[in-house]
């Protein structure tokens, strides 16, 4: 049987313990479509051994409820990858890494609530499976930075090309990278941090350029 | 480390309904992936397994996505067993920062400061 005493349940190592003056937590997400590293970057910069967790997310049927109940509701388990990095005694980063069933991240709704922001992971060869994820963390007003992931059979546009490929507003960082290693992966946390830190300082003095956000006075990619 | 990890194939509805004794964690709000979590008293036998778990394991501070993890539970089956417990006051949560439209600067300062030593 499945049942699980409390005996059966593995805690962290000893390593990984959290000091007690541990109060605060904060978190980034990472997305991107199939395939494109979101696992890999967030091993390269956990402190711990990467762990699961999931959600399941429950959608009404097609349409109308069945009558008999048989069909009434969908349920699709979402599992996310996380990480975990000491940035004092007092605060903890957590780098969670979406799965590729894209539509189903916007269902969870405690996932990008409270996030610090977003890297959206781009795999140059198929810059068009991130088109949806990037329409909708700007719906949300989740800040996010594009990191282009180096696959060898890549290839490697300059970053303006990349912006006009993706639509991106001017002030978006793209940055490339390594998921592979940890320097690079941090790296990409660090651009997303001084982004951010760029945002809140605009915001405070909010200077008439900002006011329109750029991408609406930037003539369409033909 | 993915979805495939054969212990979370076990957690099939009926379980997790009985682990929550049929409460659903969408109206709680108390606790985010990040909300951590410390141990305020010590299991005892006649505890709920899952209570107890998360008892044994919060010793030292984890998020309640971490406890997801190490219970290989959904966070909405953790955030009831996490209310029931903080009801009782054997856990103190530690709640994540107040989310502004914009983190504030100081907390920015503090993770790049982080990162870089990293
Ligand atoms: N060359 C190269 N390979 C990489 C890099 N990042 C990831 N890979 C490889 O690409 C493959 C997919 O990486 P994952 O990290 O599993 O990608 P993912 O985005 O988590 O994939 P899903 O969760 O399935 O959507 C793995 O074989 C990685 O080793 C990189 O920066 N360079
Ligand atoms: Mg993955």
């Amino acid at each position: 049987m499945d049942f699980r005493s409390s005996e059966t349940v593995v805690g962290p190592h000893s390593a990984d313990l959290l000091p007690d003056s541990a109060t605060m937590a904060v978190k980034v997400v990472i997305v991107g479509g199939f395939g494109v590293g979101k696992t890999t970057l967030v091993g390269s910069v956990s402190e711990i051994r990467p762990l699961t967790t999931e959600e399941t997310m429950t959608q009404a049927g097609e349409g109308v409820d069945d009558l008999a109940g048989i069909e009434r509701k969908t349920s699709t388990t979402v599992a996310m990858d996380f990480g975990r990095i000491s940035i004092s005694d007092e605060m903890v980063l957590y780098v969670f890494g979406t799965p590729g069933q894209e539509r189903f991240w916007f269902l969870w709704n405690g996932l990008f609530e409270g996030a610090l922001g977003a890297v959206v992971l781009v795999d140059t060869r198929r810059l068009e499976v991130s088109f949806e994820v990037i329409g909708r963390l700007e719906d949300r007003g989740v800040p996010f930075v594009v990191a282009a992931n180096a696959f060898p059979q890549s290839p490697t546009y300059p970053t303006e090309e990349l912006r006009a490929a993706l639509d991106l507003p001017p002030e978006v960082p793209i940055i490339a990278c390594d998921a592979r290693t940890r320097e690079s992966s941090r790296d990409v946390l660090m651009a997303l941090m001084r982004y951010l830190y760029d945002l809140s300082t605009q915001k405070l003095t909010t200077p008439p350029h900002l006011t329109t956000p750029p991408h609406l006075t930037t003539p369409e990619t033909p | 480390m993915s979805a495939a990890d054969p212990g979370w194939n076990d957690a099939e509805p009926e379980r997790l309904y009985v682990i929550t004794r049929g409460r659903s964690g969408l109206a709680e709000t108390t606790f985010a992936l990040v909300t951590l979590i410390v141990s305020r008293s010590e299991p005892t036998a006649t505890m709920q397994p899952e209570h107890a778990a998360i008892l044994r394991i919060c010793g030292s501070p984890l998020s309640a996505a971490e406890i997801s993890a190490y219970l290989k539970l959904p966070m909405s089956v953790v955030t009831v067993l996490l209310t029931d417990l903080l009801g009782e006051e054997r856990i103190e949560a530690r709640a994540c920062v107040p989310q502004a439209i914009l983190p504030d600067r100081a907390l920015l300062e503090a993770v790049i400061h982080g990162l870089q030593k990293l």
